[in-house]
């Protein structure tokens, strides 16, 4: 059978049969998508519409073996916009693909139908609307992985801004509670947002409290080091706390040496000393209230 | 118990990647607290030193066993400029770059075993293991 007529037994199937398949279509996805919500509905039934019509016109025009022919440009553009919105919404990989393969079934129902007992015609456009698909299936997850990677690392920004709190505990007393891995960028972002706290707040001692951070080498020692360096320059005395018995022991051995950083184990710790140095105190005035 | 797996660095991301499995697959075998930290700690060093030395490479995670002692190894490779001077490197305090010069005589104290092999033009492998 020549490309011609497997083109046109495919382009008839669907042609002919283009009501039934769009409804069974739909039906199929929704049995397989979780968070597709009811108010999704028109929205899919608009995807499924524009995707048949232009996955049409892509055969009857087309050429089935070379897909980056012009024809397919609109039928691979539905596929965009279809990863996007389900990819932005967080929706599964197999979520998003299954708009493609869940095309099969019906497709190929309508195929048997149309190929009336001769099985090897049925076989040979099968065969092709498979080919077809699950390249046009694949491409679909390409592109979801583009726009979750993006997200991704649009989520990384935001958590970059948000996880820089700089507090001030006491009038000229500040604390960064710094939590997580502390890549170059983020130790970067971090160590200049408290330098410029203290420049804004004329603090004097600023602790930096690293119980949230898992891994301390040589890379973040660096960083811790320098800061306090600079933020001495600018007459603020630092303090770390939240060194755990581990990253203790690990620091040592690694040779990095603190000088004469002083250090607590604790934050609550660090904060005494940060009061005991600026000549403050906590003074209990009253009973504690009874919640 | 879990094979081996090879893990790309190129980046940052891979950086904290490996460190992650690395202490995921530590604490799996019963490493202690502080040894799998000195372990994610090494694994880090060497692990930069192959993204930014050696122009990015692999490590790859293999688990021991030795009887009932347990233990995990990672080799880093590379196929980088390689380490002409090892004495130098291996120096507390000496880097090329802009670093403290502590990643790879810090990684030898904080593990069981330590090699290293690198080649002039060719790359540099470290190998290092924990054991339990
Ligand atoms: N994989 C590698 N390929 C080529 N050169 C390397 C490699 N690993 C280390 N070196 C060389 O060895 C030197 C010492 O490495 P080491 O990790 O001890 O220090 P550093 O990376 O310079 O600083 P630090 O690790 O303390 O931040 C490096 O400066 C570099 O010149
Ligand atoms: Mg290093």
């Amino acid at each position: 059978m020549t490309t011609t007529q497997q083109n046109k037994t495919l382009y008839s199937a669907i042609e002919t049969d283009q009501a039934n398949i769009l409804t069974e279509w739909i039906a199929e996805q929704k049995k397989m998508m979780s968070q597709y919500g009811q108010a999704k509905e028109q929205e899919l039934t608009q995807q499924c519409q524009t995707f048949l019509q232009h996955f049409l016109a892509a055969i009857r025009e087309g050429n089935l073996d070379n897909m980056q022919s012009p024809e397919w440009r609109a039928t691979y553009a539905v596929l965009e916009d279809v990863a996007t919105i389900r990819g932005e919404m967080g929706l599964s990989p197999s979520e998003t693909a299954t708009f493609v393969f869940s095309f099969k079934r019906p497709l190929f129902a309508s195929l048997a139908r149309m190929a009336d007992g001769n099985a090897e015609a049925l076989a040979a456009a099968v065969w092709e609307a498979t080919t077809l698909l699950d390249r046009l299936g694949l491409y679909t997850t390409e592109v979801y992985t583009k726009i979750r990677e993006g997200v991704i690392a649009r989520q990384q920004e935001d958590m970059l801004e948000l996880s820089t709190p700089v507090v001030t505990l006491a009038p000229g007393i500040l604390a960064l509670p710094l939590i997580g891995t502390l890549d170059s960028a983020r130790t970067q972002v971090v160590m200049e947002t408290l330098l410029q706290t203290i420049m804004e707040t004329g603090s004097t001692i600023a602790i930096i409290d690293i119980t949230g951070v898992p891994t301390v080498d040589t890379l973040v020692a660096q960083h811790l080091l320098k800061t306090v360096t600079a933020a001495r320059l600018m007459g603020a005395d630092c303090i770390i706390s939240g060194i755990r018995p581990q990253i203790a022991q690990t620091i040592v051995h690694l040779g990095v040496e603190l000088g004469d950083i002083a250090t607590k184990a604790t934050l609550a710790g660090a904060f005494k000393l940060a009061l005991d140095r600026s000549g403050l105190s906590i003074v209990k005035t009253k009973p504690a209230l009874q919640i | 118990m879990r094979n081996s797996e090879t893990l790309p660095l190129t980046n940052e991301s891979d950086i904290i990647f490996a460190r992650r499995e690395v202490r995921s697959r530590g604490s799996e075998i019963g490493l202690s607290l502080v040894d799998v930290t000195k372990l994610v700690t090494a694994c880090s060093e060497l692990a930069r030193n192959t993204v930014v030395y050696g122009g990015g490479g692999t490590v790859t995670i293999e688990p021991l066993s030795n009887g009932v002692r347990k233990g995990l190894r990672l080799i880093f490779e590379d196929q980088g400029p390689g380490i002409a001077d090892l004495n130098l490197a291996l120096t507390d305090g000496y880097t090329s770059g802009s670093g403290m010069g502590l990643g790879l005589s810090g990684a030898r104290r904080l593990c069981n075993e330590f090699e290293i092999v690198s080649v002039v033009g060719q790359g540099t492998k470290v190998t290092v293991a924990k054991w339990k």
